[in-house]
């Protein structure tokens, strides 16, 4: 007999770029579209972190939706049919990056990341090739307080990955955000440096799922840093599979 | 409480009142305040001791009477007078007895005074705010009562729908929708929470009301939390308004100790209390879930939405959050019924709305009107027209959120829908007037500024999209802007609106995309009379000059 | 008057810039021979010719606008190129010259000519050791060539691969507008 239908799974059909595709209740258009091999922009979004949409880069149209709809954040519903690459969106992604490259200071040649950061990557697959708005030229510091790692402000996108990261996975909570507006930083604790920390295990999670040259190894040379991300999706399933 | 002794209490503070022969009443909020009328209050009161009046003068500080900008504003039996001073105090007595003073006196005939119609305010200026048998004697809690002697959370729901009632908060979402929303929510804890951050740049109206007539927010509150099963309010001030604090402190512990507040009120088994909750002056924390961030004790940042706080809350809670205005409109409908205040104000928008008159117009101040007044009666009857004979350009309503709207629509009626329609929206209801010397570029940067500022910096297209339309909004009033600047600053406009991720930074374009919609003509000006101008070649940001 | 000539004329020149990008062109290598049939280059840091010419079809550029002589080129370039690509990050984004961007003249000054300098100056001496004779002034920021002129086409990279130019060059003589950043991006 069958024993194992008790537990229904509701599922549901919608379309995504003119492809029908189906999912089960619960998971959101960013999930199903890579499940289904369509590719949406993102750099805030993290599998196994909590949801924070705050790039904006995976906003889709959605029909009857009178707004667009960030992916990240949108759960999908029966019969939704959506567009995830029209020339509008395109537009709307590249302007976003462009404003990023030109918020901070991202010298790309000299940037121990340069090669393997997912900023840069973004800028090219978009097909960025200048940045037309007033670059801000900030003064930022590097915090090269901590034996093992760095943070350079000059490269933070404000993603919140780290901070994520090291509150739900790590459970130390150590980073956080100071500031509103264009002045807003990753701190650590109640804003000291990072090698003053009380909470900060140097378990360098943030380091590996951050997504540029923000948070890097010390001794690492212009284009040597790279990241280890595949702990994260690892631990995800180890907690899942917990009762 | 039981029933009978609101009555009773009722009773009494009017029996007392009636021993009097006269009475004065001096403006006691943070509009008059600023000019001394605490000071004034204080000198009467010693005026009426001294002469030995105390048992036939009654004198009390009252809520804001509505033309601030003549304060402090006083009420003596019938006479209203402005711009008293404290040192007037003993004049002032004096003629309880015979002739009004005339220098002092305030035309209450003029249509500032008799165009309005009060239902949010019609006890500020009447009432002591401090004194709860005062508030009760002028019928504070009666609606309280009604619904908990005789209705059913489903008949109060019913009464607000039928209202029409609209949030005040800016969005002008149906009130009774909501209620219906979180109602039907399930979950044992369900929280209300009043937002009164009022942070748009010129706006007052939430402070005048809880520092005017807190029991109003506060029996608004008890009500909502009757008809959607919540047991726990939470009233989110901003902390840059202490009076309007020390005042709902006070009016929670009385009323607490009361029994209007707390365990099983007017005898039902309904409980409710209410606590305050300071918001540290960030713009954004009038979100409604970066509020629900902030007072969870988080970093106050908006997040996505849904789940809207009607199905998870604080806490994960279903969660009801009006603003203050939308709480105190709540006691006259249940007391007089939704229809009758379906019958105030248009088809789709009812009841009064106030609004917070400041800028280039003989009175500032706050108004109660109808719904569906026409602009230019507000403008020009209430608000007095333009002072100094300058000519009237355009008024900013909404706030940063908001836009502006020309003279050549100045018969609009003024409703959600109107406002919206020319590209501005009711928002809070701020109203900047500005006259023929405005520069339209420059009232757009000063909004952009505000939100740049005020951005919260989790969304790229608001933080830092804010940040280039600002710069872009600055070349263009240096004189240091292209074409190609102005239809850079259009697409950015376009994508910060579509993409931000709360309203902050979706409406934080509007002042632009308004002021380029009726003054398109001054940002071309502006652009075409700096050196780099229409430089055909495209030398962008230095002087041509340079090359000869 | 310059006499039209039937090939198509190329400049290249270099603002501030370390010469990387022209390095990059150099190593066209046996290209360059193809180069010279297609085109006929007016002026380079490679050629002669020390004036810029009336007129060119197409001028490259590489390098930051850093002073005020890098601007005037600039705008001399742009009233007379027929089409200006930016070549390389340091034209296209400022990149490393517009590190300085983050600090202030007078503290980049004192400490490239005073506390740098190898025998440090004596206070006296401190005002002959800032250069304010015969080298141009910094203009306050540096900043990418579109921030002063308009660029018809931008070749990022530090330096972009010779593979890029030669692509982004071929398609310009062929009529077509190239997708330069199928080639390279910025710091690749
Ligand atoms: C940036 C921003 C600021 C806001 N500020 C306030 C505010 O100060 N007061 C307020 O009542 N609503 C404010 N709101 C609207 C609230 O999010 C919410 O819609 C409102 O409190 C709901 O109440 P209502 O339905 O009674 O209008 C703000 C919204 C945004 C996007
Ligand atoms: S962080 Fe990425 S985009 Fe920024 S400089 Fe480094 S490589 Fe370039
Ligand atoms: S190293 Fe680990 S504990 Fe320390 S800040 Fe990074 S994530 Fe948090
Ligand atoms: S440090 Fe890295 S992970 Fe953290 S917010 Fe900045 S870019 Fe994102
Ligand atoms: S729109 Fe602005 S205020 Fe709202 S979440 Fe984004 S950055 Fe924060
Ligand atoms: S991935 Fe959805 S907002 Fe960043
Ligand atoms: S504050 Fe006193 S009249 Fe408004």
């Amino acid at each position: 007999m069958n024993t194992f239908t008790d537990v229904e799974i509701e599922s549901i059909t919608l379309r995504i770029d003119d492809k029908d595709v189906s999912c089960r209740k619960g998971e959101t258009v960013l999930q199903v579209a890579r499940e289904n091999g369509i590719d949406i922009p993102t750099l805030c979004y993290m599998e196994g972190l909590t949801v924070w949409g705050g790039c904006r880069l995976c906003m889709v149209e959605i029909a009857g939706f009178p707004k667009l709809q960030a992916a990240c954040a949108t759960v999908c519903t029966e019969g939704m049919n959506i567009s995830t690459n029209s020339p509008r969106l395109e537009n709307y992604r590249r302007i976003i990056v462009e404003l990023l490259l030109a918020e901070r200071n991202h010298v790309c040649s000299v940037c121990v990341s340069n090669g393997h950061c997912e900023l840069q990557a973004m800028a090219i697959k978009l097909g960025i090739d200048h940045v037309r708005f007033a670059y801000r030229f900030p003064h930022l510091d590097v915090d090269n307080s901590h034996d093992r790692m760095r943070m350079d402000h000059n490269r933070c996108i404000l993603c919140s990955r780290c901070v994520r990261v090291c509150a739900e996975i790590e459970g130390a909570h150590t980073k956080d955000i100071k500031g509103r507006g264009v002045l807003a930083a990753i701190i650590h604790d109640l804003d000291q440096n990072w090698g003053e920390s009380e909470t900060c295990t140097s378990c360098g999670k943030c380091v590996n799922i951050c997504p540029t040259g923000a948070l890097t190894h010390r001794g690492t040379a212009v284009g040597e840093m790279t990241k280890k991300t595949m702990f994260l999706p690892y631990l995800t399933l180890m907690r899942e599979a917990q009762p | 409480m039981k029933p009978e002794e609101l009555t009773a209490m009722a009773e009494k503070a009017r029996n007392q009142d009636a021993h009097f022969s006269h009475h004065i009443h001096v403006c006691t909020e943070s509009g008059c305040v600023s000019s001394q009328s605490d000071v004034l209050l204080k000198n009467i009161t010693d005026e009426v001791q001294r002469r030995g009046l105390k048992s036939t003068v009654c004198v009390k500080g009252v809520g804001c009477m509505g033309l601030c900008c003549n304060g402090p504003l006083l009420k003596a039996d019938d006479t209203m007078y402005q711009s008293v001073k404290p040192e007037h105090a003993g004049t002032v007595v004096e003629s309880l007895a015979g002739q009004p003073v005339a220098e002092l006196v305030c035309d209450t005939k003029q249509p500032f005074f008799t165009r309005q119609k009060l239902i949010v305010r019609e006890n500020a200026g009447r009432i002591d705010p401090e004194n709860l048998a005062d508030c009760v004697a002028h019928g504070a809690y009666r609606a309280l009562l009604k619904v908990l002697t005789g209705m059913t959370p489903q008949q109060v729901i019913a009464e607000i729908s039928e209202s029409g009632l609209r949030g005040r908060g800016g969005a002008g979402f149906p009130t009774g929708l909501k209620w219906a929303t979180v109602s039907k929510a399930g979950g044992k804890t369900k929280y209300v929470i009043c937002n009164g951050d009022e942070g748009d740049p010129g706006a007052f109206m939430d402070r005048s009301v809880m520092e005017g007539d807190p029991h109003r927010v506060l029996e608004g509150m008890a009500i909502a939390a009757y008809a959607v099963g919540a047991r726990q309010g939470i009233l989110y001030v901003r902390a840059e308004y202490p009076l309007a604090v020390k005042r709902l402190t006070r009016a929670i512990n009385q009323a607490r100790r009361e029994g209007l507040l707390g365990h099983g009120l007017f005898g039902s088994n309904f409980d409710f209390n209410v606590e305050i909750r300071l918001g540290a002056g960030a713009f954004v924390c009038g979100e409604e879930t970066a509020l629900i961030a902030s007072v969870e004790g988080k970093r106050g940042m908006p997040r996505p939405r849904p789940p809207y706080p009607a199905n998870s809350g604080l806490h994960g809670c279903p969660t009801l959050i009006n603003n203050v205005e939308t709480f105190a409109n709540i006691p006259a409908i249940i007391e007089r019924g939704g229809k009758w205040f379906a019958t105030i104000g248009t088809e789709k928008s009812k009841g009064t709305k106030i609004f917070a008159l400041t800028g280039k117009i003989k009175n500032t101040g706050l108004i109660e009107v109808p719904m569906g007044m026409p602009l230019r009666e507000i403008i020009y009857d209430i608000a007095g027209g333009i002072p100094d004979g300058k000519a009237f350009k355009a008024v900013q309503t909404g706030g940063p959120s908001g836009g502006c709207i020309p003279a050549e629509h100045l018969d609009i009626t003024v409703d959600y829908e109107s406002l919206t329609k020319l590209g501005s929206i009711m928002g809070s209801g701020g109203m900047i007037v500005m006259d023929e010397t405005s520069n339209m570029v420059d009232v757009a940067r000063f909004f952009m500024e505000f939100c740049m500022s005020e951005s919260c910096g989790k969304c790229i297209p608001c933080r830092v999209g804010t940040y280039e339309m600002h710069e872009l909004l600055d070349r263009i009033c240096k004189r240091q802007a292209t074409m190609a600047d102005l239809s850079l600053l259009k697409d950015l406009c376009d994508m910060v609106k579509q993409t931000s991720l709360c309203g902050l930074g979706q409406s934080a374009p509007n002042p632009v995309l308004s002021t380029l919609r009726y003054f398109e003509s001054e940002y071309l000006k502006l652009i075409q009379s700096s050196p780099t101008g229409l430089a055909e070649d495209g030398a962008k940001h230095v002087a041509l000059e340079v090359l000869s | 008057m310059t006499t039209s000539t039937p090939k198509p004329t190329v400049a290249t020149v270099w603002l501030d810039g370390c010469s990387g990008c022209h390095m990059s062109l150099m190593d066209l290598d046996e290209r360059l021979i193809t180069l010279a049939g297609l085109v006929e280059v007016l002026h380079s840091p490679v050629v002669d010719q020390k004036q810029f010419p009336q007129q060119v079809d197409v001028t490259l550029v590489e390098g930051a606008v850093s002073s005020e002589e890098d601007l005037h080129k600039a705008l001399i370039i742009r009233a007379r190129s027929k089409l200006v690509v930016a070549l390389g990050d340091c034209a296209v984004t400022g990149n490393v010259p517009a590190m300085r961007n983050y600090f202030d003249r007078s503290d980049l000054f004192a400490r490239a000519y005073v506390e740098n300098a190898q025998e440090p100056p004596t206070p006296a001496e401190r005002q002959v050791a800032l250069p304010v004779v015969g080298v141009p002034p910094l203009r306050p920021h540096a900043t990418a060539l579109h921030e002063v002129i308009k660029v018809d086409m931008f070749l990022p990279g530090c330096p972009p691969p010779a593979d890029a130019i030669w692509y982004v060059l071929t398609e310009i003589l062929a009529g077509r507008t190239p997708a330069t950043t199928t080639v390279s991006g910025f710091g690749r």
